[in-house]
């Protein structure tokens, strides 16, 4: 796991790695000065000349200075590094995704990607900041300086030893005890958090049901719960401090007990003062290394959660790539189905679609019918090979699409989505999605085709008005037909409407698909509708149910042939489900 | 969503802008205190003792030291003793007090933190619910959510550790500060002289990490804003073969969040060994100038009147150390301070938010009718409703709710300047059905957003069983009257938690009923574990009419005199379409009901439809009267038919 994110350090490893020398650089500086300075206390101690005190100053002025510099560089290298590493992570997520397939993507819910890409990234941010400013250096200098420690204080030095493991394993205990329940902590914050989006989203619904005091006092006891737990949990950590209190202590008391005897007792040969003083600032480096890397356990325990969900991005496999040697024509829009059986997934037992058989001749209209879960749209999806067959073949233009050039066939295939989306920018900005060279005369003919022309010249701003993140500034049948015109702009060969007039009124429905008759007779039109109305005309009508072909034919034909075909015409035509605000709404 | 009024409302807009504010510090102050009289200033005196603790050693290493200068020559190791022992006793004594205040002072902080936000969330919460629907109309839900999660993590970093931290390293440097100036005002100058530069040095960099820091929120907002676009719109993305294009655009963004980023960092991650440096410079020049003082034997001047000697040099290098560690903690929490602050700022803003009013003193009781056709109200539920309403001259009458609501001449704008409604009236009898039939735009959702007073009238007036509806309480008066969104929503809970919403003291009997009125029950007795199936993310697991079910059945388990219904204009398919149309029709049997109708069978079976445009009614009657008089409604009608 970790090999696989550090491959995203890439340019950012020269950073990583200066920063790692110039820290070394500084550790090792950093446990000379105190030796050094035992020297200046000595020799002031000892009422040395002057001189001599001012050059050892110097060469103290000069460490620092020098630590400065190396503390400075490794500060700025790596922020540099663990910026760019974060960067990279983002990057290398985003451009995995966008080879994502349908299938990948519907494994991963939108706003699991946004946290993967935004709080996940962040946190190995900085855990990465934290361990190549950290995780070398602690033991470096806790090694330099309990060495230092015996150089100078000879056995006294052994009180660091005794001190060492009592504090590592005491700040190893603590973390160890705090971190599950701070796992259990954060399940219960997240479950807070999603029911305040509860109310937030359904405000509505909480005044109108005058349920204000009775989601108070519900927040209440989930926040009441979250705040012991959460107390329980850092009131473990708080032994830490005291731990380490204990441990400083400890060492100050016996350093100057002993120390001082042990100055005295030699006469200051070889143990004095200065000794002494050097002793308590390395206790003092050896207990923050250890609290350091108590530190660097407990952010790599609390980020390996994210480290995991980012891989998990990584490491998917896009399950449609294009092909070795793919083909860049697609002769016309001819589609034939052979024996097509389809699952989502392979350890799915029901198949989606079983047994299609088809042959739409280019240029056909063809409508499909059928109700929620009898797989229309999985039937069409298949198509611009948004999902792979699984069993059988489907052919474009006589080709099998598994061998066409991916951004060649979605280029030939346009479809329309059910769940469609606009971008935030112009209605122009969004129109071009769908050829990036469109002239401004190719816009409004793709959108007087698509009726949507008129609409957007009502605009203060036509063409140009901004669309707002998902496209709330506009109604659905506006959204709708905008689509349209944005997949007329590709001039596919195939167009693909999945349910997508829903929201347009039954005239301008007729008048989308009477424009599509007259002006783009040669492009195949396959339209999925919930309404007779919108495709009773179609050369051919394919009625599906559960996943199988129930009947093909035209209207007149399946009013006699197809049961399930019948009982939806009845159903409509007696009134009682025709789409009454949108005529209202879009009549002018 | 759809039917929301315009986003940018004067007072709403959604501004983020971070303003460097103490009086946001103040207030958390003050609230901390107030939520704590006890425990803060406890914690306070743990802090200043484990402050001085910290400081006293240096006196005693000051006196350790001087006995072994005193000894040393001798080599007496026993008079060392005697004279050590005791010192080293006494210090012994400081660090347990300092130890003891130590954990103390820790775990109340744990404790007073989490309580903190815990009071925090609550009083937030607490306001947002009785926030006017106008609040969550006109700020981004994104944005509120944000205040709970993001700007509540700021407060705790600076109540768990900037404000400790700030406390307890004033309060050592100050302990420190007295030390020196006992033992020589001369040294500490020098000291002063150099933690001077590092408070300019850190208020120049810590201000400029402050600040890209502040960048570094604004890039990830927007970066985090771009992703969610696109993460939604990635099928479309496939679709149009936009992968590169849209890639492209994300590096562009990335990199400047990039940018910020490593400022804000880098500015944050060279203060520290620069702060630590300029103390290690100033070490050496206390020990020179000690050693100056020393050897050229210079007086010294000092509250203790001691003479300089190797015995003060020593601590005072040792005071260096710890003046120059501490102003290095401050240091390194002028960021989270800074963040603090602009979190604070945002959760003040929403606790001080105005809350729905309500003058209303009309109730909603329970009555009875005796035999001579007296109300009675009555504690058990009868079913009968009454409205009770005192007047001025202390008397008190009951009305029977019966349904009958009249918007009469009603003005009524988003904003003011700006009016969506122009004289619309309305009457509904009791029992009646209304439908509205207009345009998006047209003002269907507001008229029914005045009725149960989400929002306020400009003018004109609104009178419930001929009751002023400003004269009810609102809690009544929208308990009264039932309603069904477009959008449905749901809670985290059980189905049956979700149906008893309508109702919280229905029995399980009583649900089940609703749910089988309205024909719910019975792909709900499918669902895996029934009525115990667990919904989350607003039902995620439930397809949109199986939603939309469960919330008919929680309005059936309320069972209102007076409903609103929205319906959905989303396509189901016909079957669930169908299902979902007997539960609407089941619901409004009996009842006064306001539908902004999308189907033709509504709109037919109503007894008044309503044609709205641009805000006001244009048509009203039967569907046979407005077919008959060949109008707007007509045209709707036959227009839409003659294509088909």
């Amino acid at each position: 796991m970790l090999k696989k994110l550090f491959g995203s350090v890439r340019e950012y490893k020269k950073p990583t790695f200066i920063t790692l020398f110039f820290i070394v650089l500084e550790a090792i500086i950093e446990t000379l000065i105190p030796f050094i300075t035992a020297n200046l206390v000595n020799s002031i101690k000892e009422g040395s000349q002057v001189i001599d005190i001012v050059s050892t100053g110097l060469l103290l002025v000069l460490m620092a200075c020098l630590s400065l510099a190396c503390g400075g560089i490794a500060g700025f290298t790596c922020s540099k590094a663990s910026a760019g590493f974060a960067k990279n992570l983002r990057n290398d997520m985003y451009d995995k995704i966008q080879s994502f397939s349908f299938a990948n993507i519907d494994k991963f819910s939108s706003s699991s990607l946004v946290t993967r890409m935004t709080t996940d990234v962040a946190n190995v941010q900085m855990s990465y900041m934290m361990i190549i400013r950290t995780a070398v250096r602690s033991p470096l200098m806790l090694i330099f300086s309990v060495i230092m420690a015996f150089v100078m204080g000879g056995s006294l030095a052994f009180a660091f030893i005794a001190v060492i493991p009592v504090l590592g394993l005491g700040l190893y205990a603590v973390a160890r005890k705090a971190m599950p329940a701070f796992r259990r902590v954060f399940k219960k914050y997240d479950n807070l958090n999603e029911s305040i989006e509860e109310n937030v989203r359904g405000a509505r619904v909480v005044k109108g049901f005058s349920r204000e005091e009775y989601e108070i006092g519900k927040f209440d006891v989930s926040a009441k719960e979250i705040c012991s737990d959460f107390t329980r949990a850092e009131r473990i950590v708080a032994m830490n401090t005291p731990l380490m209190s204990l441990c400083i202590y400890f060492i100050n008391v016996v350093i100057l007990l002993i120390g001082s005897q042990l100055a005295i007792s030699t006469g200051g040969e070889g143990f004095d003062v200065g000794q002494i003083s050097a002793l308590l600032s390395y206790g003092m480096q050896v207990l923050m290394c250890l609290m350091m890397l108590s530190m660097i356990y407990v952010i790599i325990t609390m980020s390996s959660e994210s480290m995991k969900r980012i891989c998990e991005v990584l490491d998917e496999v896009p399950t449609i790539t294009n092909p070795d040697s793919p083909i860049y024509e697609v002769a016309d829009g001819s589609i034939t189905f052979r024996g097509v059986s389809f699952k989502y997934s392979i350890d799915a037992n029901r198949f989606a679609l079983e047994n299609i058989d088809l042959d739409i001749h280019s240029g056909m209209t063809v409508g499909i019918i059928g109700g929620t879960g009898s797989s229309k749209t999985t039937l069409v999806q298949l198509i611009p090979r948004l999902y792979d067959v699984t069993e059988g073949s489907i052919l474009v233009g006589g080709v099998d699409v598994r061998d066409y050039d991916l951004d060649t066939l979605r280029g030939n295939v346009a479809m329309v989505l059910q769940k469609n989306e606009l971008f935030s920018g112009t209605i122009k900005d969004n129109l071009k999605w769908g050829n990036e060279n469109a002239t401004d005369e190719e816009l409004v003919e793709a959108c007087r085709l698509a009726q949507a022309h008129e609409f957007i010249t009502t605009f203060p701003e036509g063409y140009d008005t901004i669309i707002e993140q998902g496209g709330t500034n506009v109604s659905g049948g506006q959204k709708q037909r905008l689509c349209i015109a944005r997949a007329l702009l590709k001039h596919p060969k195939i167009l693909i409407l999945d349910d997508s007039t829903s929201a347009v009124d039954t005239r301008t429905d007729a008048l989308i698909r009477e424009g599509f008759r007259s002006y783009i007779p040669s492009t195949t039109k396959i339209i999925i509708a919930q309404r007779i109305s919108s495709v009773q005309d179609a050369d051919m009508i394919i009625v599906m149910n559960n996943g199988r072909i129930d009947q093909v034919g035209t209207h007149e034909q399946l009013l006699n042939t197809s049961e399930i075909y019948r009982e939806v015409y009845q159903e409509q035509t007696s009134g009682s489900y025709r789409d009454f605000d949108t005529v209202g709404g879009e009549a002018k | 969503m759809s039917k929301q009024p315009p986003k940018a409302m004067p007072n709403g807009a959604p501004s983020r802008k971070p303003p460097m504010d103490l009086k946001a510090l103040g207030r958390l102050v003050k609230l901390l205190f107030t939520y704590y009289p006890v425990l803060i200033p406890l914690i306070i005196v743990c802090i200043l003792f484990s402050a001085g603790a910290a400081a006293i050693p240096d006196i005693f290493i000051q006196k350790v030291i001087a006995i072994v200068a005193k000894y040393q020559p001798t080599m007496d190791l026993a008079g060392a003793t005697a004279e050590l022992v005791p010192q080293i006793l006494f210090l012994v004594g400081a660090y347990a007090i300092s130890l003891v205040a130590v954990v103390v002072q820790a775990q109340l902080s744990a404790i007073v933190t989490q309580g903190f936000l815990y009071k925090m969330r609550k009083d937030m919460f607490a306001r947002m619910q009785r926030l006017p629907v106008r609040y969550f109309d006109t700020h981004k839900h994104g944005d509120i959510m944000s205040t709970y999660t993001n700007d509540i993590d700021t407060i705790r970093q600076l109540v768990s550790q900037s404000l400790p931290t700030a406390i307890r390293t004033l309060s050592v440097v100050v302990f420190v500060l007295c030390v020196m100036l006992y033992y020589s005002v001369w040294m500490t100058l020098v000291i002063l002289a150099g933690v001077l530069v590092m408070s300019v040095v850190s208020k120049k960099i810590g201000g400029g990490s402050a600040k890209y820091f502040m960048r570094q929120q604004q890039s990830m907002g927007k970066t985090e804003g771009y992703v969610q676009e696109m993460m939604n719109g990635q099928k479309v993305v496939k679709v149009f073969s936009h992968e590169g294009k849209s890639a492209r655009e994300f590096k562009a963004i990335n990199e400047e969040l990039f940018d910020d980023a490593y400022k804000a960092h880098a500015y944050a991650n060279t203060l520290g060994p620069i702060i630590m440096n300029i103390g290690n410079i100033l070490y050496v020049i206390v020990a020179v100038a000690g050693g100056l003082f020393l050897t050229l034997g210079a007086p010294n001047l000092s509250i203790s009147g001691l003479a300089f000697e190797i015995s003060i040099i020593v601590p005072f290098l040792n005071m260096t150390k710890q003046f120059t560690g501490n102003i290095n903690q401050l240091s390194q929490q002028i960021n989270s301070v800074v963040m603090a602050l602009a979190g604070a700022n945002r959760v003040f803003d929403l606790i001080d938010q105005q809350p729905e009013t309500d003058d209303g003193y009309v109730t909603l009781v329970n009555v009875e009718v005796d035999e001579e056709g007296n109300i009675v109200e009555t504690d058990k539920r009868s079913n009968i409703w009454a409205w009770k309403h005192p007047h001025q001259d202390g008397t008190l009458t009951y009305t029977l709710v019966r349904g009958d609501v009249r918007l009469v001449d009603v003005d009524f704008g988003y904003r003011e300047d700006k009016t969506v409604l122009h004289g619309v009236s309305v009457y509904a009898e009791p029992g009646q059905k209304v439908a509205f039939v207009g345009a998006t735009g047209a003002g269907k959702t507001t008229i029914t957003n005045l009725i149960n007073r989400f929002y306020d009238i400009a003018d004109g007036k609104i009178r419930y069983d001929g009751i002023n509806i400003n004269k009810i309480k609102k809690d009544d008066l929208r308990r009264s009257l039932g309603i069904v969104l477009q959008d449905t929503n749901l809670f985290s809970g059980s189905v049956m938690d979700n149906i008893r919403y309508g109702r919280l003291d229905a029995t399980d009997q009583e649900c089940i009923e609703a749910s089988i009125l309205v024909g719910a029950d019975d792909f709900i007795t499918r669902l895996p574990n029934g009525y115990d199936t667990l919904l989350s993310n607003n039902g995620a697991n439930l397809s949109q009419g199986q939603r939309q079910l469960i919330a008919i059945a929680r309005a059936a388990v309320a069972d209102p005199p007076v409903m609103i219904l929205d319906e959905a204009t989303s396509s189901i398919d016909t079957h669930t379409e169908a299902i979902v149309q007997r539960g609407m029709d089941k619901l409004m049997e009996g009842r006064t009901v306001f539908v902004i109708a999308h189907r033709l069978s509504t709109v037919k079976n109503s007894d008044v439809i309503m044609v709205l445009e641009k805000g006001r009614i244009i048509e009203r009657g039967s569907h046979d009267d407005l077919i008959e008089k060949k109008g707007k409604y007509y045209q709707l009608y036959t227009g839409a038919f003659e294509l088909e």
